[in-house]
């Protein structure tokens, strides 16, 4: 079989880092940051969340080591979701009504 | 009846046949993606409409329990990972350890999740006709889950919110839209975690008679693929449940 093989070494630095992401987005969540900038806490809440799960994609579930074929599926199924998010939400955001 | 890792007529390589069976989980996990993907969309729409109720609704749940939660589920992503690594390195005792070991931490989120469920339904946050963000601070002493301090700092922040909101009538209607997308989202989430412990259960079996070899472990890859998937959802559901503002 030619896979490459995950050493645990990394395995263990991912679970390390993503432990560390987790303290931080905690932690944030006590900081009052929509006082610096609009949203901020949601905005980091997300960006925190979304680089976990890069982590988990790339390595624990072998994305980093894939054919380029693979990765390409591993996108799709994320940009059909960002199709769904997007057009949906700019169809709420353009909608004028007083209520929100 | 087993297939055992060898070449199937209508690929030409091991590699090729191996590729096709990520791929296929792969597409699969693309409608999953989807699937979640609805309730979150959903989640931002009534979020963004109502954010002082989703605030005060997340507060109302306890944080330790989803944190504590956040770390046993990546733990038992990190396990599952180890068991696909035996599985290649030819360990096969290790892959049945590893494998009960996700299975372990596994069950450990799903009883924290019970935990949490009855703690909704001592306090009466569960959507239906006995739903009442009212019902602690109304009656002291009946939601012993909650500590007085607690109690104390929920009243003063749900008579600010009922005079926002116009009402007690528009705090519960809406403050439901919360809870509803909270078990909503929960319990999809502990039901995939619930077939992937069936799937783990099957797993550990086959490899306790030696199944999952450096040659073949597809099986253990593809469940893994599935597993970590259901904790990036996790990852998601987290901050945006229990993180909403929590200063």
């Amino acid at each position: 079989m030619s896979e490459h093989i995950v050493s645990p070494k990394i395995y263990l630095l991912i679970f390390a880092v993503l432990m560390i992401l987790t303290v931080t987005t905690v932690y944030a969540a006590t900081v009052d940051l929509n006082a610096y900038f609009h949203s901020l806490n949601i905005i980091v809440a997300l960006v925190i969340a979304t680089c976990k799960a890069i982590l988990v994609i790339l390595f624990f579930m072998h994305a980093y080591y894939s054919s380029k074929r693979t990765k390409l599926i591993v996108f799709a199924g994320f940009f059909w979701l960002a199709i769904m998010l997007s057009l949906t939400l700019s169809d709420y955001a353009s909608r004028h009504l007083d209520a929100h | 009846m087993h297939r055992t890792g060898e070449l199937s007529g209508q690929f030409q390589t091991l590699e090729q046949q191996k590729e096709s069976a990520t791929l296929g989980m792969w597409i699969f996990l693309s409608t999953e993606i989807l699937f979640f993907g609805g309730l979150f969309l959903t989640y931002t729409i009534n979020r963004h409409t109502y954010p002082d109720v989703f605030s005060f609704s997340s507060r109302t749940i306890k944080l330790s329990w989803g944190a504590i939660n956040t770390v046993v589920l990546i733990g038992s992503s990190l396990t599952m990972a180890m068991s696909v690594w035996s599985a290649q390195v030819g360990k096969k005792k290790l892959v049945t350890f590893f494998l009960i070991a996700t299975l372990v931490l596994g069950s450990v989120f799903l009883g924290i999740k019970g935990i949490e469920y009855h703690d909704k339904f001592v306090e009466h946050h569960v959507p239906g006709l006995s739903f009442d963000m009212y019902y602690c601070t109304n009656n002291p002493g009946a939601c012993s889950n909650v500590s007085p301090e607690d109690l104390a700092k929920e009243k003063v922040e749900l008579d600010e919110l009922t005079k926002k909101m116009g009402g007690e009538t528009a705090v519960n209607a809406n403050s439901q839209l919360f809870f509803s997308l909270y078990f909503g989202m929960t319990g999809l989430h502990a039901l995939h975690m619930i077939i992937g412990a069936g799937l783990l259960l099957w797993l550990i079996q086959q490899s306790t008679k030696g199944r999952f070899t450096a040659q073949y472990n597809t099986p253990v890859e593809n469940v893994g693929l599935y597993w970590h998937f259901v904790d990036i959802v996790w990852i998601y559901l987290f901050p945006l449940l229990y993180l909403i503002d929590r200063h």
